[in-house]
């Protein structure tokens, strides 16, 4: 009998060839950029439907699309740039990142990893496929309230249904995968407090995703009984109650935005102490700061909802409650701001849109603070405000976190340098539009415009011109991106290992060759 | 191994929170029970022995006010709009259905008393809501509701609102019905 059917060395070999690569691949490059690259075209969709709805609010009236279809716009580019953009791009960047900052060969499920990346195509296959059916997609806002998403609901929403549980899983897998890595596979020596932020950001985010996506399951499969089983979870007329869902709905909303930002937290953390040269400022109060967001994001959900009915020491508990959330963020802030003081700054595009993620982000902080006010919030419920806040903290927050990511990393993952002056380009005329765009909708918001609308009176004509002038430069301002992504990836400057000067010693992930092999860390590092 | 324990507790957190996303159904009616928050009226038809040891009585006005959902067809009122009563006395509202249609009908009540707080002092000893009623074409039916207003209604409460809305429950009964004849 011959034993020794295979003579090559198991340890050394590359990727395979070809489609199969991506298709059956259990390395977390591959599927970290695999989610990346999804997260990207998401963008673009999801973008392509913020378009569509600033186009049609360029000028009062009805131009371009009909209310119908203005409402599956809205409702579908929230979902997508939740769902598809901003939470696929944080586990892409945690596969790509975990394993390397904490010194392990791979992520401890591998095959797991593979199955939770390729649910969310198939998720998002189904629900951009209901906007091709007769009846059109779902059209009820991304947070579907009942009875619009049941009663009044297109048949499509049970598409939509299935495709929220699939997402669902494929988060609770992922984040699975991640906590078991971040327990089980740390270098001998990295103790928790010294893991770095970023893995810190995503282990507390993996928790609140294991905690509140069951309850995402549980209320839409409650809505899916209602539709189809006759059941009257949120109907009235069972004896059900609609406010229910809302509050349902929310105990699951508001951990969610911040498993939207607690990663970009972590990334910029580590952004602003290499080009600040010098480590982060305050670091453990940054890990009970981020542990103290999670914590608190259980007991605020009534805030969204201040003007369904609520007795008056439910509305000041609630308030409070969210009023206490700014003392951790504030704390972050605080550090950020501290971190850079008296640093050796350099202004390299990861920096740049990490600055500007300090000091936007601040301004949705305190639009969120705003809102925290009760009598306030019964003016500025459901106006424009409301949307210019929580894009204040998504855009420059979240989604300026993961650019920073990006341009921090690139030259690790492909070798390359990107091109900075296209970079710094890319970074200006961003946050110039963003500004452009979501600045002006307090104005509007506090004026009275209400959301989700396809028309508006006329004083507020001039206001959303500008918006929309700034949306349509954001939009292609995107495409910028994209090209600099590509240019990287084929040519650029060799980028050494440590990429950044000084970065070599700030983590693990340093001490590889960029591009890193295949299998890194085979051999465990020492953590002193 | 140490993995396999670790993603042992959190597949429990996984189904534990899928769970308690149920539980908050429960949850939900029990707090609007103890608050009395969306104005059900849960309390017991009767008054309880604190209550009944009450001697002072005091007037008070109560309205009745009804609706009719979406597009329900039914002709539905009180027989008067308000009342004014005495605590701990019992009354009786008549309530008019009438199906103006042409066809058979099923029609559902439910109530909620406003102020809320007061929903838990409100006790009906006899009541149509949450019962279905079956109406031929053009049927005409009068329902009482016998009630007693608390008399430990709190003070600051000076009246109490008696909402009722009606609901065609035609299409959820009829599958039941199809089903029954097989």
């Amino acid at each position: 009998m011959s034993t020794v059917v295979e003579s090559h060395d198991h340890g050394h070999h590359g990727p395979a060839k070809g489609l199969s690569r991506w298709l059956f691949t259990t390395n977390h490059k591959d599927i970290g950029t695999l989610y990346l690259w999804f997260s990207f075209i998401m963008l673009f969709i999801g973008g392509a439907m913020a378009m569509v709805i600033r186009a049609e609010l360029f000028q009062p009236g009805l131009q371009i699309v009909q209310p119908e279809f203005f409402n599956q716009m809205t409702t579908n580019h929230g979902l997508i740039m939740v769902f598809g953009v901003i939470m696929p791009a944080f586990v892409g960047l945690a596969n790509w990142m975990l394993p390397m900052q904490i010194g392990a060969p791979d992520m401890a499920l591998p095959r797991l990893n593979n199955l939770s990346f390729w649910l969310l195509p198939m998720a998002f296959g189904i629900l951009i496929s209901t906007l091709f059916m007769p009846e059109g997609g779902p059209n009820f806002g991304w947070t579907f309230y009942a009875p619009l998403s049941t009663t009044y609901a297109p048949s499509t929403v049970n598409f939509f249904i299935f495709s929220v549980h699939i997402m669902g899983v494929s988060s609770i897998l992922g984040s699975i995968n991640i906590i078991t890595t971040i327990f089980n596979m740390r270098a001998p020596g990295m103790t928790l407090m010294k893991m770095p932020l970023f893995v810190w950001s995503w282990l507390i985010t993996a928790y609140l995703l294991i905690a509140v996506m069951p309850v995402l399951a549980g209320v839409v499969t409650m809505m899916l009984m209602d539709i189809n089983f006759g059941t009257s979870f949120f109907n009235a007329a069972g004896g059900g109650d609609p406010v229910l869902f809302q509050h349902v709905f929310w105990f699951f909303g508001h951990p969610e935005v911040y498993i939207m930002i607690l990663p970009a937290f972590g990334i910029v953390s580590h952004i602003i102490e290499t080009f600040s040269r010098k480590p982060i400022f305050g670091y453990s109060s940054m890990v009970y700061a981020m542990a103290s967001i999670a914590i608190l994001s259980f007991v605020v959900w009534a805030h969204h909802m201040f003007t369904v009915g609520m007795p008056l020491a439910g509305e000041l508990f609630f308030m409070y409650s969210t009023m206490l959330i700014a003392i951790p963020t504030g704390v972050k802030v605080f550090n950020w701001v501290a971190t850079m003081f008296r640093g050796s700054i350099t202004f390299e595009t990861p920096m740049l849109f990490s600055i500007a993620f300090v000091a936007l982000f601040t301004i949705g902080g305190f639009s969120g603070l705003m809102l925290a006010i009760v009598p306030a919030d019964f003016q500025y419920h459901d106006t424009y405000f409301v949307v210019a806040h929580f894009h204040y903290v998504l855009v420059p927050g979240a989604l300026f976190g993961i650019i920073a990511a990006a341009y921090y990393w690139l030259p690790k993952w492909t070798g390359n340098m990107y091109d900075e002056t296209l970079g710094k380009l890319h970074f200006w005329l961003t946050f110039i539009s963003v500004n452009v765009t979501f600045f002006p909708m307090h104005f509007v918001g506090l004026a009275g415009m209400p959301r989700r609308y396809p028309d508006y009176a006329l004083q507020f004509a001039d206001f959303n011109a500008l918006i929309s002038v700034g949306a349509f430069m954001f939009g292609i301002t995107q495409l910028l991106f994209l090209f600099i992504v590509i240019k990287t990836i084929r040519s650029g400057k060799q980028a050494k290992p440590e990429v950044w000067e000084g970065a070599g010693d700030l983590g693990l992930e340093w001490t590889l060759s960029s591009p890193p092999p295949y299998h890194s860390f085979t051999v465990q590092p020492q953590v002193k | 191994m140490e993995a396999t324990k670790t993603l042992r507790n959190l597949i429990g957190i996984v189904v534990g929170m899928f769970a308690f996303g149920w539980l908050l159904v429960p949850i939900y009616d029990v707090f609007c029970e103890i608050t009395g928050l969306n104005g059900k009226v849960t309390g017991p038809s009767s008054l309880s022995q604190e209550s009944l040891a009450i001697t002072e009585q005091r007037e008070l006005l109560v309205q009745f006010m009804t609706h009719n959902n979406e597009s329900m067809p039914w002709f539905f009122d009180s027989e008067k709009s308000q009342m004014r009563v005495i605590t701990g006395n019992q009354y009786e509202a008549t309530f008019v259905f009438h199906n103006t249609t042409a066809k058979e009908m099923v029609g559902q009540v439910i109530p909620s008393v406003s102020p809320g707080r007061g929903a838990e002092y409100f006790h009906k000893t006899e009541c149509f809501c949450f019962e279905r009623q079956v109406l031929a074409a053009g049927e005409r039916i009068e329902l009482p509701v016998r009630f007693i207003i608390d008399p430990a209604l709190p003070e600051e409460i000076g009246s109490l609102s008696l909402g009722y809305t009606l609901f065609d429950i035609t299409d959820r009964v009829q599958p039941e019905k199809e089903i029954a004849k097989l």
